[in-house]
């Protein structure tokens, strides 16, 4: 065997096995790409979508899931992953892609709720019985109580986390920026481990069982319980958090040349009915439909929410603020160590 | 293999090889066994039944067929370029010679973060080639032919790295006097240098192939993550991690493991049953 | 070097003259051919987009290349990236050293499984690895509970869990290259060394050592710049804290995480610039180690 056969049987290869990925992306299906914590929630909602799919139009329908960290899976769709929607932790990342001019910069309008179909919240999990005593923010910043957050520069979810510590501040201090961020800066020292996405942190709280009190998302904190045993663990809510809004929306330019219009946009707009917010409250989303948000009412427990606009007005200035490189996350690390 | 060594003076005293062999026993124990034990207590954790209900799950079987697809792919042409390069390397004298050398150990040192992120430079849809390649409907990251070229990179230097030093080391003695006595250089090769250099090119082989299934960093920033689709065992039990799926996650993490050491034994085995020859091709 | 075997005495004729551009065009064949297959593959695999990674970096300028790479941060991710992967190497070339020592000069049982053990390293995800040792080493793990309750040391989560790691990464490469080199020493040299009333140290250190040190020095450089690299395996042991625990890939995936592609770049770039001329050097000196000692 020459090594110039060799070389063209691997040519050969290579473009049959890019054939047969260009041939299964020609089908009519749907890729989600969509942050970790949605994996639950999506496998039973595409299953749902899918027999209704097939009900109204007679097609078959496969949902393509894919997920990751929020923010490298919107840099994954900008470099060229063909994701029909996209369902991400937060509008910033919904931004980027629009920025990317692969889909259109009203794209938040163009859905009820800020384009949010499902919200959550900042929770704290505790272990069994409290031994902490820990009920609200302020008890994350005493001496010896360990807290367990990722890092927000990587996660997501932890930038709903400071977020919501920065806003409990600001609360209890008549808005005085200086204070909330010396309040957020002595949370930190108290953190001993900055796993890199939120699924890391929950593994580090749980099954290494560092830490006093996890900061997590609402449905992740419910999860946890599910998965870990609710006698190990329970949940605690504060005062005042943040209502976390998750954007969903459909990349214009991957479903024009695919011709995936009409089925993503059903697709996204089923998660505003009644069965699609049925599916999200099941797995713990806050649900938008306010019937079923008294239905869930137990569930959810009631609490005070303040907004990403209202209080930082908006994503843009307030990653620009303080997730930046120097920004106040920086900042408070480069002070205290 | 080593030399009998009868003379006493040669001998190390018997408590320094008691010490010595403790030592390096108890360093492997703790660095490589125990990780390894551990994987397969987790995977095992819930029984024999749920470990093997976890490798045969759909999306498991996928991960499993599409990481032999990039190792089929990858490992034979880092096998054609390490058998041409270590033959450069080794019979000739150039100048830039030790900067080559360099340049084919650097993908080891390349993080393997930045692997990834060359192909997405140089694919994705801002990158240098990707708006034309776009157009024309090639998709190179995000499915297969990225995921092996990002596999390549790492897996490069295996085979060179194995050669050169053993072809090095043999000399070109042989080959001159094929070529004397009149053999063409294919003849030459595949007669004399392949039949020297088969062992340490088996090895190097194995060791490419076992790194090109265990590729975690580089494929996880080319791959797109599609659940049953794009991704490799590496990236499947990462995402079974992140579910809480830890015996689903560990158990195909021991399949991956298993592999390593059923190439490895099957190095020993035949480094074992041809144990005479080897040693003669090594000393000639 | 009296009782040299045949390949020592090829080796400095092949490796001797670096005078003309080739030393034998009249004998062996295939040059033109490997030298330009070899050069065309390494372009387009490692090299093309190798200067992709550079021009993109290439992109900020000079005083954005600056910025981007000389802060504090960065260098502080710099230092515990290349100074752990220094202690991992470091633990790698000691230990490494004696287990190839052990599997090459004794016998014992099991010495096989041990031996096909070494390239575990190579071939579990590295993610895997990470796993593991961070569950071993954890405060409740079956290594770090006794280490934490005996001596109230930690391991996980501080820069000796990120050591660990990178030690077990880097691994075989040093038994990889130090084994074969003392399989082929020459018992002669030994033997020669003991009739000429040489103690069994002196032995060791005047003639095995000498002729296995360029193995080790690759092998040290191999497994260093491994290490420098890591990701997968590191992200879960090492905790992450800025300037302490922050390792240079994952400062890379920060700046990514911003959508920062040039500032990335930036840092992979400085990190490959290192890398590269730490191995030149290396393999300059060890080639010349190399022709020494062959003579």
């Amino acid at each position: 065997m020459s090594f110039r056969r060799r070389l063209s049987l691997l040519a050969a290869g290579l473009t049959l096995a890019w054939l047969g990925v260009a041939a299964a992306d020609a089908q009519d299906n749907l890729l989600n790409v969509s942050y970790d914590p949605t994996r639950e929630l999506y496998v039973d909602f595409n299953k749902s979508f899918a027999k209704k799919w097939q009900a109204e139009t007679g097609h078959t329908l496969t949902v393509k899931q894919s997920h990751g960290g929020s923010g490298k899976q919107a840099r994954s769709v900008i470099d060229g992953l063909d994701a029909d929607v996209v369902t991400l932790a937060l509008g910033y990342d919904v931004d980027a892609i629009a920025d990317a001019g692969l889909l259109a910069k009203n794209w938040q309008s163009r859905l009820p709720n800020n384009s949010a179909p499902y919200t959550s919240t900042i929770v704290f999990l505790v272990r069994k019985g409290n031994p902490k005593a820990i009920k609200d923010w302020n008890d994350l910043v005493k001496p010896g109580v360990s807290v367990i957050t990722p890092n927000p520069k990587t996660s997501g979810g932890a930038r709903w986390n400071y977020l919501a510590a920065w806003a409990y501040a600001l609360e209890k201090n008549g808005n005085d920026e200086a204070k909330a961020k010396e309040f957020v800066g002595q949370l930190f020292k108290n953190v001993p481990v900055l796993d890199s996405g939120a699924r890391g942190s929950t593994v580090t709280f749980t099954q290494r069982e560092l830490g006093d009190v996890l900061l997590a998302w609402e449905n992740e904190a419910f999860l946890s319980l599910q998965e870990f045993g609710a006698d190990k663990f329970e949940i605690v809510v504060p005062s005042l958090s943040i209502l976390a809004e998750p954007s969903v929306a459909v990349v214009d330019s991957v479903v024009d040349r695919k011709g995936t219009r009409k089925v993503a946009e059903a697709y996204l707009q089923f998660l505003y009915t009644r069965e699609g917010q049925e599916i999200a409250a099941k797995n713990y989303y806050r649900p938008r439909l306010p019937e079923l948000a008294t239905q869930y009412a137990d569930r959810f427990a009631n609490v005070k929410l303040v907004t990403i606009d209202q209080t930082f007005g908006g994503w843009r200035p307030t990653q620009e603020k303080h997730f930046a490189d120097g920004g106040v996350f920086d900042q408070i690390y480069q002070k205290g160590r | 293999m080593p030399a009998d060594r009868s003379a006493a003076a040669l001998r190390d005293p018997a408590w320094m090889r008691g010490l010595l062999i403790a030592t390096a026993l108890a360093f492997l124990a703790l660095f490589l066994l125990l990780p390894l034990v551990a994987v397969f207590a987790e995977a095992l954790r819930r029984g024999v039944a749920a470990y093997w209900a976890a490798l045969v799950e759909e999306d498991a079987v996928a991960a499993i067929k599409l990481t032999l697809i990039v190792a089929v792919f990858s490992v034979p042409a880092n096998l054609v370029f390490g058998v041409a390069a270590s033959w450069c390397v080794a019979k000739f004298d150039f100048r830039g010679k030790n900067l080559l050398i360099t340049l084919i150990d650097l993908p080891f040192s390349v993080s393997p973060v930045i692997s990834g992120l060359i192909y997405v430079l140089l694919f994705g849809l801002n990158g240098l080639m990707g708006p034309f390649l776009k157009a024309q409907g090639i998709q190179i990251i995000f499915a297969v032919p990225g995921l092996v070229l990002a596999t390549i990179f790492v897996t490069f230097p295996f085979v060179a790295r194995e050669l050169i030093p053993l072809m090095q080391e043999q000399g070109s003695e042989e080959e001159e006097a094929a070529l004397v006595l009149g053999a063409s250089g294919w003849q030459t090769f595949w007669r004399v240098t392949l039949p020297n250099i088969k062992w340490g090119l088996l090895y190097g082989v194995l060791l490419c192939n076992a790194r090109a299934m265990g590729e975690f960093g580089a494929v996880s920033v080319v791959s797109g993550h599609i659940r049953g689709y794009t991704n490799t065992m590496p990236l499947h039990v990462e995402i079974l991690y992140n579910e809480y799926n830890f015996v689903a996650a560990f158990a195909v993490a021991s399949v991956l493991a298993m592999l390593a050491l059923v190439t490895l034994v099957a190095k020993t085995v035949l480094e074992w049953r041809f144990g005479a020859e080897l040693a003669a091709t090594r000393h000639k | 070097m009296v009782a040299a075997s045949s390949s020592d005495t090829a080796f400095p004729r092949a490796g001797g003259a670096v005078t003309s551009i080739l030393k034998k065009p009249s004998v062996i064949p295939g040059f033109g051919l490997t030298l330009g297959f070899t050069l065309t593959y390494l372009g387009l695999i490692v090299l093309l987009p190798l200067a992709a990674l550079v021009v993109k970096a290439g992109g900020l300028g000079w005083f954005g290349f600056w910025n981007a790479v000389f802060t504090p941060r960065v260098w502080a991710a710099f230092q515990v990236s290349f100074g752990l992967s220094l202690v991992g190497a470091a633990i790698n070339a000691v230990f490494g050293f004696v287990v190839a020592w052990v599997l090459v000069r004794y016998s014992f049982p099991g010495k096989r499984l041990v031996d096909a053990l070494v390239d575990l390293p190579f071939a579990l995800p590295t993610a895997v690895a990470g796993i593991a040792l961070s569950a071993l080493y954890a405060p409740n793990g079956w290594v770090g509970k006794p280490l934490n309750e005996l001596f109230g040391f930690k391991v996980a989560f501080t820069p000796i869990g990120i050591a660990i790691a990178l030690t077990f990464v880097g691994l075989p490469f040093v038994v990889r290259t130090v084994q074969p080199i003392l399989q082929d020493l020459p018992p002669e040299e030994e033997e020669a060394a003991v009739s000429l009333g040489a103690t069994r140290g002196q032995t060791f250190w005047r003639v095995v050592f000498p002729a296995v040190l360029p193995a080790l020095v690759t092998g040290f450089a191999l497994s260093f710049a491994r290490g420098v690299g890591e990701y997968g395996s590191v992200i879960f042991i090492a905790g992450n804290m800025p300037g302490l625990t922050e390792i240079l890939p994952l400062l890379i995936v920060i700046k990514l995480e911003q959508y920062d592609y040039a500032g990335a770049a930036a840092v992979g770039t400085a990190m490959l610039l290192v890398s590269f001329v730490m191995l030149l050097i290396l393999n300059i000196l060890q080639h010349w180690m190399r022709s020494r000692h062959a003579r």
